[in-house]
């Protein structure tokens, strides 16, 4: 193989990699566009991994692994939706419980298929499309899932901005009782997105177990923490799908130059280079709130009329907004 | 209507007894025999005093962490951020007791040199989830966990690099201390340091006194309560809430401090085992209160613990103890949002 070729492949198999992170980001800003925040991401993402590898192995289908894990998603985004909006408990902790929660239901009843070799997704070799230069390795010789990953957020992207239910789904999590007003189902629809974002994360299970990192192997199946970038990397991606697949791409990126990197790095053990691109995550996540803080503002209105505006346009491409109601229970009085 | 005692704490009994029930059918569901689980969790936790002793062991630092969450819940903040700031405690101890092993210093002045370390390291942690909450608008949560994977990468390059074990580097840790910087244990052989479990007990004891009976604990209620009221009556708002940060890395680096001192002699990659994430599951299953927080801490270290030999008797992962202990806060939570919206606020 030539460099060329070689870094190609390095590149695909980052989008390959990164496919299961851009469908938990696009489930979980769904959810929190509609104003609320499942913490559960990260139980979510371990609990359908095995319970997909586990349906997939009884029941030798692809297809059903990747429904049970789903479902899985659905269930556990609506007891958050249950407790938040019904119970109007906080989002936060109920997430938080039902992370920890489901790792270790993962890891219980996991038990018994550690190790196990299960069946694993194929590669989708697109004729025609496969043989264009740079282009076919890069896009064209992934899977099935990998494929969805970038339907799915341009698909988020047209429903969220160019649809009348998207728009809906903005008001709800913006100002939810001026679209109370105008006749939206308010809660109900909340659940709706809740669970809808927690299917779409929950197909991140088995994407893993399935394909990415296929198998159950219990505690050292090493995605551990997964859902919580996935959580960190929606608030970069401002709740909007290209931005928020752009963290994941940008994400999976680090981490597969931290591996290339590491021969060149002999003094940084392998552990660290791992983790890398967290701090990195941290770095951007200021960057996308800087704008938010009070004391910027005030800064910025002390300078000079012309480097005030350049500043703060350059903040604004920056700058993310949460929806305004995000993680506050609706009222109806 | 009834809104009386015994309905809700029917309400409350209920979520605990929901609880078990979930958990037992979790069994149930695994092919395991509930009745002999249970069983052998109580055995593995109280069955002899080596494994009481372990309990306590593990008692320590969770009940330093929930101390600490204690305040930053009180001020409303969600200090996720804690695990990193147990390992930076273990951390910053570690580098004391490196620094100064092979001084003239009298033994427990360098212990006691290691126990501060461990603190400042803690608070300085906190305090770098608050300046990013503060001055970045960085949300605690987030900012939290992103310090905890650092925390977690900091560890491992030391345990790997800088610190590295003669010869080989390797998932066991540090190479061990010398035995006279270990806080004495009970008997050459158990793991249970008295000095810690006073530490542990003074800690809760203060954020009581320090929440309950003091101006400053009700200045953090009212931030708490209601930020922009409290800002417009005179309470500095950032100010508190940097404060508690502060105060609550103070106990978890105490916890990573203890960790290093009295249990592992050494500094080891899970040097914060979890115990902050369980900390914040024992302060919303107590409901924030500080006097059930030292009893609930003790039961959640008594599952740990219990179910350690549930791999070896009954083929169960351990994992069990987490179940449980999830399914607890979890019905509790549902049963306290079902009192409330049944009976009323006014139940709460």
């Amino acid at each position: 193989m030539t460099n060329e070729a070689i870094i190609l492949a390095g590149l695909a198999g980052v989008l390959f990699s990164a496919a299961p992170i851009v469908f938990a980001v696009i489930g979980e800003t769904i959810s929190e566009r509609a104003g609320v925040i499942n913490l559960s991401m990260n139980g979510t993402i371990l609990l359908s991994a095995m319970g997909g590898f586990a349906v997939s192995l009884a029941s030798g289908s692809l297809i059903l692994g990747f429904v049970a894990g789903a479902a899985i998603g659905a269930l556990v985004a609506l007891v958050v939706a249950f407790a938040s909006i019904t119970l109007k408990q906080s989002q936060v902790a109920v997430g938080f419980v039902l992370t920890l929660l489901c790792r270790d239901l993962s890891y219980f009843l996991g038990n018994p298929i550690m190790g196990q070799t299960g069946p694993r997704l194929p590669q989708l070799v697109l004729p025609g499309l496969a043989q264009i230069p740079i282009l076919g390795p890069l896009f064209f010789q992934q899977d099935i899932m990998t494929y969805l990953s970038f339907a799915v957020v341009i698909l988020a992207w047209i429903f969220i901005f160019k649809t009348k239910a998207g728009l809906e789904l903005r008001g709800i999590g913006e100002k939810p009782a001026a679209a109370y007003v105008r006749g939206s189902k308010v809660e109900g629809l909340r659940y709706l997105y809740v669970a809808v974002g927690g299917a779409l994360a929950g197909l991140a299970g088995p994407m893993y177990s399935l394909s990415v990192k296929a198998g159950w192997k219990g505690t050292i199946s090493g995605l551990d923490g997964i859902g919580w970038i996935a959580l960190a990397i929606t608030i970069f991606g401002g709740w909007n799908p290209f931005r928020a697949a752009m963290g994941a791409w940008l994400f999976a990126f680090l981490q597969w130059l931290g591996l290339v990197l590491q021969p060149s790095l002999p003094g940084i053990p392998s552990q660290v280079l791992q983790v890398a691109p967290f701090p990195l995550m941290i770095l951007t996540l200021l960057l996308v709130n800087l704008g938010n803080a009070e004391w910027v503002e005030r800064s910025l209105a002390r300078l000079p009329e012309k480097a005030r505006k350049r500043a703060a346009k350059i903040l604004r491409a920056m700058r993310a907004t949460p929806p305004a109601a995000l993680g506050t229970p609706f009222e109806k009085d | 209507m009834s809104h009386n005692r015994p309905t809700r704490l029917a309400f409350d009994v209920g979520g605990v007894v929901l609880a078990f029930v979930l958990t037992t059918l979790v069994l149930v569901a695994a092919k395991a025999p509930p009745l002999q689980a249970f069983y052998n969790i109580l055995l593995g936790a109280a069955g002899n005093w080596d494994v009481a002793a372990n309990v306590i062991v593990s008692w320590v630092p969770l009940v330093l962490a929930t101390s600490g969450l204690l305040i930053t819940f009180t001020v409303g903040l969600w200090n996720i951020g804690i695990e990193g700031q147990i390992i930076l405690g273990g951390v910053f101890s570690t580098w004391a007791l490196r620094t100064f092993q092979n001084s003239s210093l009298d033994p427990a002045l360098i212990l006691a040199i290691a126990v501060v370390a461990g603190m400042a390291g803690g608070a300085l942690w906190a305090m770098l989830a608050g300046a990013l909450k503060t001055f970045g608008g960085v949300n605690e949560i987030f900012g939290g966990l992103g310090l905890n994977f650092v925390a977690t990468a900091i560890n491992l390059w030391l345990i790997f690099g800088p610190w590295k074990r003669p010869g080989v580097a390797s998932m066991s840790g540090t190479l061990p201390f010398d035995p006279k910087l270990w806080l004495p244990t009970l008997t050459p052989e158990s793991r249970l340091a008295p000095a810690s479990v006073v530490i542990a007990i003074v800690a809760i004891v203060a954020v009581f006194a320090l929440v309950q009976g003091t101006y400053f604990g009700l200045r953090l209620k009212a931030v708490g309560r209601n930020p922009k009221a409290a800002y417009v009556l005179g309470v500095k708002t950032w100010q508190h809430m940097m404060a508690a940060f502060a105060l609550c890395g103070l106990f978890a680096g105490l916890a990573g401090s203890m960790q290093v001192l009295a249990v592992y002699h050494r500094l080891i990659p899970s040097i914060s085992s979890g115990y902050g994430y369980l900390g914040l599951m024992v302060a919303m299953l107590v409901n924030y209160s500080v006097p059930l927080a030292a009893p609930v801490a003790l039961f959640f270290a008594a599952l740990n613990v219990g179910s350690i030999q549930l791999p070896i008797v009954l083929k169960l992962d351990s994992s069990l103890a987490g179940v449980l202990q999830g399914s607890l806060v979890l019905l509790v939570l549902l049963t306290k949002g079902a009192k409330e919206r049944l009976l009323g606020k006014a139940a709460k």
